[in-house]
């Protein structure tokens, strides 16, 4: 998904003087084809992200549209306050490529998984938050930033995610995707959980659940109407992220449920990471399996849901 | 703007008033009528706590009515406790929390010199901020695109709110610290009108080079009672007898 990315913003480049991307240290045949053609849209500024983002912030304020790459937990937890200030505050045009969002670098430790980046950066007004689903969809996703007024945040997955986003759907920056229909139950989810949810929907189906899939790439601003509508006929909705249960998806759609005041109540679960610091290395897979973000455990959950529903269809 | 908000950060606003005078007066090309001219040279505040002495000089250029100023920290005023853009019409960036300033100017700068402008960057560095972290990745990054039309004008009045810089974070060698990080230095009295003027017309001092001043201030200068008293650093509840005992102070002395 990163080299998607990275070649997204050379193709915007070439097209658009305003796109510059910023480094800070990448490796070392990064996006060279750029640099030599347009190296004036290229700058790799060093181990310093504070700076970096600020500094981008200046050049937006002059006109620039700057793309800055490195790993997703030094950008949004490091530079948070020049997130918040100087992309938020300022409503600057600065997009932030994260690379491995959630739990990519599961062999490198916690210091480098991003799992509260969501979270935190929910928190910034301003802000518009994409995790998308994988490169192709990220592609279509990255192409819009253009036009997006203030700051960006694009939550890369590990790299040859299988495909599941669908060119025959329309995707737009702000709206959720129905992925599948189904009246039983809903799965919301959001970047590569979308791949479980899918697969978790498909196995349901199995069983005679009919499972709905929203796909939420867009985390803020969140679609709020389209998680409404499609919450409100079903019994059941469960939510699925590689993110942290304090303060993303699960968190953002159990205010609009409960806002709601759906009578009767829906029953309603989260799968997401704990408040922990992932404890083991391992894989992406392995850790999400330890966190029981699994298509099995979404079954399980949802299936154990219906039991408790006063109004579920499949008795 | 103290009596009509009872607070303020005096002491830090003193420090800065004939540097700022003379930016404004000699130095800076600008456009009071349309602030977004965009030939204009480009000025932060960074040490943003330091914005009645912005605002006055402001004021006084035309960049907003007078009046406003009585509007400190009010509900319906633009000019609040620290410096906003998009609310104050000449500023170019929201400063109050320390440490951004001078990269966001390092962005102003790079871009002039990706596009080929000619306008310059001037920014004013407190020196408690110098403890930051992001001002020296910032003066990396200036040097290393060899900003020559980007300055840093560093207040340097040995104080912050604690005590005195020495006593809680020292920043000497300080001169030598930036000449180290590649930028072309000068220290001045930053309270002598006609050093200042000639020391900004002569920037920059070195081709290729970003330049730091390096001024040495007092804090709260100009009055007796509050230079280098740290109870006027940040005043709170300023009494009506005390704005007129300022006011009084400062047509006098």
């Amino acid at each position: 998904m990163r080299q998607t990315s990275l070649n997204t913003v050379y193709e915007m480049a070439k097209r658009d003087p305003r796109v510059v991307f910023i480094g800070s240290d990448l490796g070392p045949d990064t996006l060279k084809q750029l640099k030599a053609e347009l190296p004036n849209q290229f700058l790799m500024e060093g181990v310093s992200e504070a700076n970096i983002v600020t500094m981008a912030a200046g050049l937006a304020l002059e006109g620039k549209i700057p793309y800055i790459n490195t790993i997703a937990t030094f950008l949004t937890r490091r530079c948070f306050e020049q997130i918040v200030l100087d992309l938020g505050l300022h409503k600057t045009k600065v997009r932030l490529i994260g690379s491995g969002g959630g739990l990519v670098y599961a062999p490198l430790g916690p210091t480098h998984l991003a799992t509260d980046d969501i979270a935190i950066l929910r928190a910034v007004p301003n802000m518009t938050i994409l995790a998308p689903a994988d490169a192709v969809e990220m592609h279509r996703l990255m192409l819009q930033t253009l036009e997006v007024d203030g700051p960006v945040y694009i939550r890369l997955g590990k790299g040859g995610d299988p495909v599941v986003s669908r060119a025959d759907l329309p995707c737009e920056i702000g709206k959720a995707i129905q992925m599948r229909e189904g009246r039983d139950a809903l799965i919301v989810a959001t970047g590569i959980c979308l791949q479980v949810a899918l697969e978790a929907a498909a196995e349901l189906e199995k069983q005679g659940v009919g499972a709905g899939v929203l796909h939420v790439h867009t985390l803020k601003p969140l679609d709020v109407a389209m998680i409404f509508e499609k919450a409100a006929p079903v019994p059941v909705i469960l939510t699925m992220e590689e993110h942290t249960l304090a303060g993303g998806l699960g968190s953002a759609v159990a205010e609009i449920i409960a806002e709601a005041g759906f009578n009767p109540a829906k029953r309603f679960k989260r799968i997401g990471i704990p408040d922990v610091f992932p404890d083991q290395y391992g894989s992406q897979t392995s850790l999400m399996k330890r966190y029981n973000i699994t298509a099995s455990h979404a079954v399980d959950t949802v299936l154990k849901l219906l039991k408790t529903s006063p109004t579920s269809h499949s008795h | 703007m103290l009596t009509a908000s009872g607070r303020g950060h005096v002491g830090a606003a003193f420090s800065i008033v004939e540097i700022l005078r003379v930016l404004y007066d000699d130095v800076l090309k600008y456009d009071a009528k349309n602030p977004r001219w965009p030939d204009r040279d480009r000025f932060i505040l960074s040490k943003g706590h330091g914005c009645l002495a912005l605002y006055a000089v402001l004021a006084d250029k035309g960049f907003f009515p007078e009046a406003e100023l009585a509007k400190f920290c009010a509900s319906d005023g633009i000019l609040g406790g620290h410096p906003e853009y998009g609310k104050v019409p000449g500023v170019e960036a929201s400063t109050g929390s320390l440490g951004h300033g001078f990269s966001m100017g390092v962005g102003f700068a790079l871009n002039a010199k990706l596009d080929g402008h000619k306008h310059r960057v001037f920014i004013v560095l407190g020196d408690g901020e110098c403890s930051e972290g992001t001002i020296w990745e910032a003066a990396l990054c200036a040097s290393k695109h060899q900003l020559d039309h980007l300055t840093v004008i560093i207040d340097y009045n040995k104080q912050q709110t604690y005590g005195t810089i020495a006593e809680v974070q020292d920043l000497e060698p300080f001169a030598a610290k930036w000449e180290a990080f590649g930028f072309s230095v000068c220290e001045v009295n930053g309270h002598d009108v006609a050093a200042l003027k000639n020391t900004l017309a002569a920037v920059p001092f070195t081709a290729h080079k970003p330049t730091a001043i390096i001024c040495h201030t007092i804090k709260g200068k100009g009055v007796s009672f509050t230079e280098r008293n740290l109870s006027w650093h940040h005043k709170t509840r300023v009494s009506a007898a005390e704005a007129s005992s300022l006011l009084a102070a400062l047509a006098t002395e």
